[in-house]
């Protein structure tokens, strides 16, 4: 956190200078552990194995938060017969080994299928979509007009009942002992017994743990069970939704949050909801009931959508027409930006926008993404400065090795200069939800323009091109609201009036205050519900700057954080099921029985007039369902997950297998790796995989590489590589070893070392230094080589590029790439430049027996 | 003079971010140095204090006792140099042409429109700080963010440091602050707060956790100036020597 | 200043500075000094672009020209403080590193051509309308699916909301699905 988020660290020494412990879990020796009570190595890829054993270490102590946990969480929930945990084999129930998937439905509650709040939604469609087909047969008669009645599962506030969620979850667990988690990951047992008796010890009514995470979690092929696992453990130990606590994802751009809110990701719409999968005969209904949840504020999907469909097309969305449902496209599995890349190279993808992304070297296997850029028929760069990405096609290092031929690529090319933050306004949703606006200072110089209004005029071109085609396929494009005022001499689009329309509209056309204004009438519009408020009375939410100072510690009044300006999710769990805090040390939101109302530090997160009491009717749907102490308010089931029942793909629970390429068995199931993970479609020369542990071959690889980034660069350099300020404070790209490693690989601080993947061959400067570690990992020494990946050929701050040794194999729920964990070489020397580059990649697959089957299996 | 003002660096919590490094750079338009290549350093590719460089973050990577850190075996310090603006400033003391001058808040400061460049400042400062730079031939040096104090400003790398290791304000209260925190710290000490040291204390003091040689700094710094007299002795000499030098290049300059 | 107060002797004499290393010394360049923060036309309030913290910045404006960039202490963020990527947003929006003009390259070609901002917005349209045709889908395997593989964007974790609402709205209309960003990274 101190490497990457300097600024936010300065909260952690705080909290460390009023006598907080800093544990600081990492492969490296960092600036973070430099300050840290405790600095403890793991090797990468392994903290399931770790989290596992701190939440096996807590079951199997008591030490869990009792009276949170039962009122919470589904510890007491019922799982269906059909569940059979991962053993031995590591496979859950449900497995299809032929299509590599699972069915989920063999992972339900007992006796009734809930919906998740995110994650993957569609699994359950054909289930939901037919029982709304029924329910919708039967409404009027039977059930009258609220719908039918979802039974909840049943549950065992006991937690004796051999399938409660509870049982389940200690069982599954027992593995992840001391001594597994020490020869998975290397952690001596009595570091380990530290870290979980810290931890406990600070976690209950009096204390709070919070864990802080960035991409060493996701970016693994397991990756988002990495953050269940931290999930589970920090719900049974009363940690979520309340102050101190929480599991914080520290994201690397400003915006990064932002544009997952309001998503540049193929399978959401702004707000979370769901992209819709082709279904046949799906309409407004059918896809509502399918992804919706049938309790909580997912149940509301309809008023979401709909108010979304209305900010897009305005009058032309209409209840007879399904308010323009059916000019949503439609998805087939996964679009991805990988897929997009494998698109790309077959030729089905031939034109791409790069807007402040540079994938040349910023993406998992670069030379995979050169490739794609390669092939196509244009392609638009829109960035600050002549990044890789832009001028692949002269000097991309596949030019050199003599893969590709200048006046062989066909790609044309535009270069568009950006605007940057001081020549716009618009608003950054920062790592907290935090929406803080940016006020316009100067007019971008030259051709400079921001994206706003290149989206914009963009927009009003093809619109004006196309305003006379009769073709079906264009009307969205004809009825899209496109009308934004401009000014200035660039005739810049307004972005309060885009904040405006993403705040919503009610029936009056005033500004709505709530998501819970919105109606599923077409009444009213919602660029994203999530975001209502931020507009709201007609003021700029997000602009608002009361100092800090003349504020409380929460500061409400500055900025606007989603939803309803609430700083704390989920923070009616600050409070014990009757309403009253925790302890006083601890308070936060609480019940107010003299005013009838949730009150506290912040904005209370749950229905404010809601009585910890309140017990709703048995025909309840939606938010009316959730009872006073179903704090989860976005849950189907008002509880936070200790057991997934839908979402995943890979499981309810999360369960160690090692990454792609690993010089390690897995030591806890013969699975060796993520058996759904996505590797399949990107079978590519480029993209060999390679044997691991056992397989022979493996032993050419024996070294595990991690990815990471240093304060002084930002990503992948085009923010930081060309600037004389920065450049010059890491002027070239480095690896650092141990001095261990150093000796037995001959390599030499300062000196050159060639790093080898079945993908490609990087060089990089020797960093000798003792913060990198070997570790012990059941029995044998394991060397890790840090790689910072800010690099590329371009700039002023020059080196090889991280991204060239990694494959692009993903997370089957997020489909983020395995950069965190990867097996490699490594040796002295300088690498070979050209063909004999390649030549040494072909050694290297040669040596390692790779085929195009190697590392595939399910 | 006004209340004298300085810096307090407390390295017990520098994070080694080099956001004072940026800072001073930007706001005193100090030039980037080029082609700089890895110094193997650590983290520290920036080496020294020097013409263009006002702040140096020093990264110490030594290795402890197992149990010292939670990490047995590993200590990582970070340190941000900067000129120490002495009570007893050797530099201006031999400063021929009045560039340097102590100002109302008690800071050293060069003045560019003044320093002809002769560099005897160079060696007369007894950490090294001041230094020419290569084009101009001028001395540079950390000014404190002279300008900035004026209008009330804390100097740019104080007011940029992400967990406040750099502390600027008025010399007594940070003494008084320093006093309090080496207390608490295990293994802290001060360098450069105590007004009896060779250079009567430093408007610049810091909190080291290990001995000032570890992070480059001298043991016992001694104002230079000590022997003044036969000092001067030589400057009238080299300036003598100088006006010849200048008499000489403009008698060849003419046509 | 009379013309005798610029006399450094004069001073040297007259203020108690008697070796001249005080006040004495000040040159008028120094008398002169303020922060150019200080000159500025305004002071606008920004965040910083860098990671996702959220820093405040103070953006101070001179002649249409950004001078200085520095941490906002009304932050409850960031109280005023900047990392040194922060502390570089002045470099990074005013430095020699940042193209100014659009630059083109024919397919084929090997080298960049200037072009003109208004033409390469119409070839872009153009383009977009010929991608967005030839990889157009009514149906997969009888399904309707109504959209585009023709076209692709990455981008987003830098821009703004409002940017990225657009970007989502407009290529949604067009059919493109593959829109991604750095989340996705």
């Amino acid at each position: 956190m101190a490497e990457c988020h300097p600024v936010g660290f300065q909260w952690v020494m705080e909290a460390k200078a009023r006598g907080a412990t800093v544990i600081h879990i990492d492969p490296r020796f960092t600036r973070t552990s430099a300050v840290a009570d405790a600095h403890v190595p793991l090797r990468a890829g392994s903290d399931i194995a770790f989290l596992g054993g701190l939440i096996n270490y807590v079951l199997e102590s008591g030490k869990y938060f009792k009276d949170y946990v039962l009122a919470y969480t589904n510890a007491a929930t019922i799982v269906t017969e059909d569940f059979a945990d991962a053993g031995d084999d590591g496979l859950f129930s449900g497995f299809d080994p032929d299509h590599r998937t699972y069915d989920v439905r063999a992972w339900q509650y007992e006796g009734t299928e809930v919906q998740a709040a995110s994650g993957e939604r569609d699994e359950l469609y054909d289930d939901r979509a037919r029982m709304e087909q029924v329910r919708a047969a039967g409404r009027g008669e039977a059930h009258g007009s609220g719908g039918a009645h979802v039974e909840p599962a049943p549950s065992d506030p006991t937690l004796a009942h051999p399938r409660c969620v509870f049982q389940i979850l200690k069982r599954h667990f027992a593995r992840y002992t001391p001594e597994m988690v020490e020869r998975v990951c290397g952690i001596p047992r009595s570091d380990f017994r530290g870290i979980a008796e810290a931890i406990t010890a600070n976690s209950g009514r009096d204390r709070t743990t919070v864990f802080v995470y960035s991409v060493g979690w996701t970016q693994h092929t397991v990756g988002v069970q990495y953050i269940r696992t931290a999930s589970i453990l920090q719900s049974l130990l009363g940690n979520i939704g309340r102050p101190g606590g929480g599991i914080l994802a520290l994201r690397g751009h400003a915006s990064i949050q932002g544009s997952t809110d309001i998503p540049t990701l193929f399978d959401l719409l702004p707000g979370y909801i769901p992209m819709p999968h082709a279904h046949s005969n799906e309409n407004l209904n059918a896809f509502v009931a399918a992804e919706g949840t049938d309790k909580g504020y997912w149940a509301e999907l309809r008023s979401y959508l709909v108010s979304l469909l209305k900010s897009w097309w305005g009058p032309a969305a209409t209840a007879e027409n399904d308010y323009c449902f059916d000019y949503l496209p439609r998805l087939t599995g996964s679009h991805s930006t990988y897929e997009t890349v494998m698109a790309q190279i077959a030729g089905d993808c031939r034109g791409y926008f790069l807007l402040g992304e540079n994938p040349a070297v910023g993406s998992a296997n670069a030379r995979l993404q050169r490739r794609g850029l390669a092939s196509l028929d244009w392609l638009v760069v829109r960035d600050f400065s002549l990044i890789e990405s832009a001028t692949f096609w002269k000097d991309g290092p596949e030019i050199s090795t003599g893969e590709m031929r200048t006046e062989d690529i066909g790609t044309e090319v535009f270069f568009l200069p950006a605007a940057a933050h001081t020549e716009k306004s618009g608003s950054f949703t920062n790592t907290q939800r935090l929406l803080q606006w940016h006020h316009e200072a100067v007019e971008p110089p030259g051709d400079a323009r921001s994206e706003l209004w290149f989206t914009y005029h963009l927009g009003r071109r093809v619109r004006e091109k196309l305003a006379g085609s009769a073709d079906d396929r264009d009307r969205p494009l004809h009825d899209l609201t496109w009308d934004y005022p401009v000014s200035g001499s660039h005739d810049e689009p307004s972005a309060e009036a885009v904040l405006a329309e993403i705040n919503g509209r009610d029936g009056s056309g005033a500004p709505v205050k709530s998501y819970t204004q919105l109606r599923d009438d077409g009444s009213t519009s919602c660029g994203c519900w999530i975001y209502a408020g931020v507009y709201a009375d007609g003021v700029n939410q997000a602009a608002r700057r009361t100092p800090g100072k003349e504020q409380d510690w929460v500061a409400p009044a500055w900025g606007w954080a989603w939803p309803a300006n609430r700083r704390i999710l989920y923070n009616r769990a600050s409070a014990d099921p009757s309403g009253r805090p925790w302890s006083s040390r601890k308070a936060y939101v609480w019940w107010d029985a003299s005013r009838g109302g949730w009150t506290g530090h912040d904005i209370p997160d749950f229905a404010v007039d809601k009585p910890p009491d309140y017990v709703p009717d048995d025909d309840a749907t939606g938010a009316a369902a959730l009872s006073g102490t179903d704090a989860f308010i976005m849950q189907a089931d008002g509880k936070a997950w200790l057991y997934a029942p839908a979402g995943l793909l890979d499981g309810p629970l999360p369960a160690h297998y090692e990454p792609q390429d690993s010089p390690v068995p897995n030591l806890l199931h013969s699975q060796q790796r993520n058996p759904v993970r996505q590797v399949a479609p990107f079978a590519h020369p480029d993209n060999r995989l390679q044997p691991s542990a056992a397989e022979p071959g493996s032993e050419v690889f024996g070294y595990v590489a991690t990815t990471y980034r240093l304060t002084e660069h930002h990503t992948a350099g085009g923010m930081s590589r060309w600037l004389p300020y920065l450049a010059e404070l890491q002027p070239s790209f480095f690896c650092e070893i141990s001095p261990e490693l150093a000796a037995e690989r001959g390599l030499e601080h300062l000196g050159w070392a060639t790093i080898a993947t079945a993908r490609n061959v990087i060089e990089a400067r020797v960093l000798v230094t003792r913060r990198l570690r070997p570790l012990t990992v059941d029995g044998k020494v394991i060397h890790q080589v840090g790689l910072p990946y800010h690099w590329g050929p371009n700039g002023r701050s020059t080196g090889d590029a991280a991204n060239e040794l990694a494959a692009v194999s993903l997370d089957p729920n997020v489909h983020i790439q395995e950069v965190k964990a990867f097996a490699c070489d490594i040796r002295p020397g300088r690498r070979p430049a050209g063909p004999a580059r390649l030549a040494l990649v072909r050694d290297y697959q040669r040596r390692a027996g790779i085929t195009e089957r190697t590392g595939m299996e399910p | 003079m006004t209340q004298r003002m300085g810096f307090f660096t407390d390295t017990s919590v520098c994070i080694g971010c080099k956001a004072c490094e940026v800072a001073c750079k930007e706001w005193n338009g100090v030039p980037s140095s080029d082609g700089r290549d890895l110094l193997g350093l650590s983290y520290d590719n920036t080496g020294g204090l020097g013409a263009d460089t006002w702040r140096h973050v020093a990264f110490i990577e030594q290795e402890v006792p197992a149990g010292t850190t939670g990490d047995g075996g590993m200590r990582w310090l970070m340190s941000s140099d900067v000129c120490k603006h002495c009570t007893n400033a050797a530099c201006l003391d031999v400063c021929p042409t009045g560039a340097l001058f102590r100002t109302e808040f008690g800071t050293v400061v060069v003045q560019e429109d003044i320093c002809n460049g002769c560099g005897y400042c160079v060696p007369a400062c007894p950490y090294g700080v001041i230094d020419r730079r290569e084009d101009d031939g001028r001395a540079w040096k950390c000014t404190m963010c002279y300008d900035r104090l004026g209008d009330g400003l804390e100097p740019a790398c104080a007011k940029a440091c992400p967990t406040d290791s750099i502390q600027y304000g008025p010399l007594d209260e940070l003494r008084e602050r320093a006093a309090e925190r080496v207390e608490a710290v295990p293994g802290a000490r001060l360098y450069g707060d105590d007004p009896s040291d060779g250079v009567g204390g430093d408007g610049a003091f810091f909190l080291l956790l290990d001995e000032p040689e570890v992070y480059g700094l001298p043991p016992d710094p001694v104002v230079t100036t000590r022997d003044l007299p036969s000092m001067w002795r030589h400057v009238g000499a080299a300036a003598c020597v100088m006006a010849a030098v200048a008499a000489a290049a403009f008698t060849r300059s003419k046509p | 200043m009379t013309w005798i107060d610029s006399w450094p002797v004069y001073r040297q004499l007259r203020d108690s500075d008697r070796f001249g290393r005080g006040a004495a010394a000040k040159s008028r360049a120094s008398e002169d000094l303020a922060p150019r923060t200080k000159a500025a036309d305004k002071v606008v309030k920004s965040v910083c672009p860098y990671c996702a913290v959220g820093c405040g910045q103070d953006v101070y404006v001179k002649d249409e020209k950004v001078v200085q960039i520095e941490g906002d202490p009304d932050s409850p963020v960031s109280r005023g403080r900047l990392c040194p990527k922060g502390s570089a947003s002045l470099q990074l929006t005013t430095g020699g590193a940042r193209e100014e003009r659009v630059k083109y390259r024919a397919p084929f070609g090997d080298q960049w051509v200037d072009l003109d901002l208004d033409t390469a917005m119409d070839m872009i349209a153009d383009r977009v309308i010929a991608a967005r045709a030839a990889g157009w889908q009514d149906e997969v395997d009888g399904t309707p699916v109504r959209r585009t593989l023709g076209f692709a964007s990455l981008g987003g974790a830098t821009l703004d909301n409002e940017e990225n609402y657009l970007i989502k709205k407009l290529f949604t209309a067009l059919g493109a699905v593959q829109i991604e960003n750095q989340a996705r990274i």
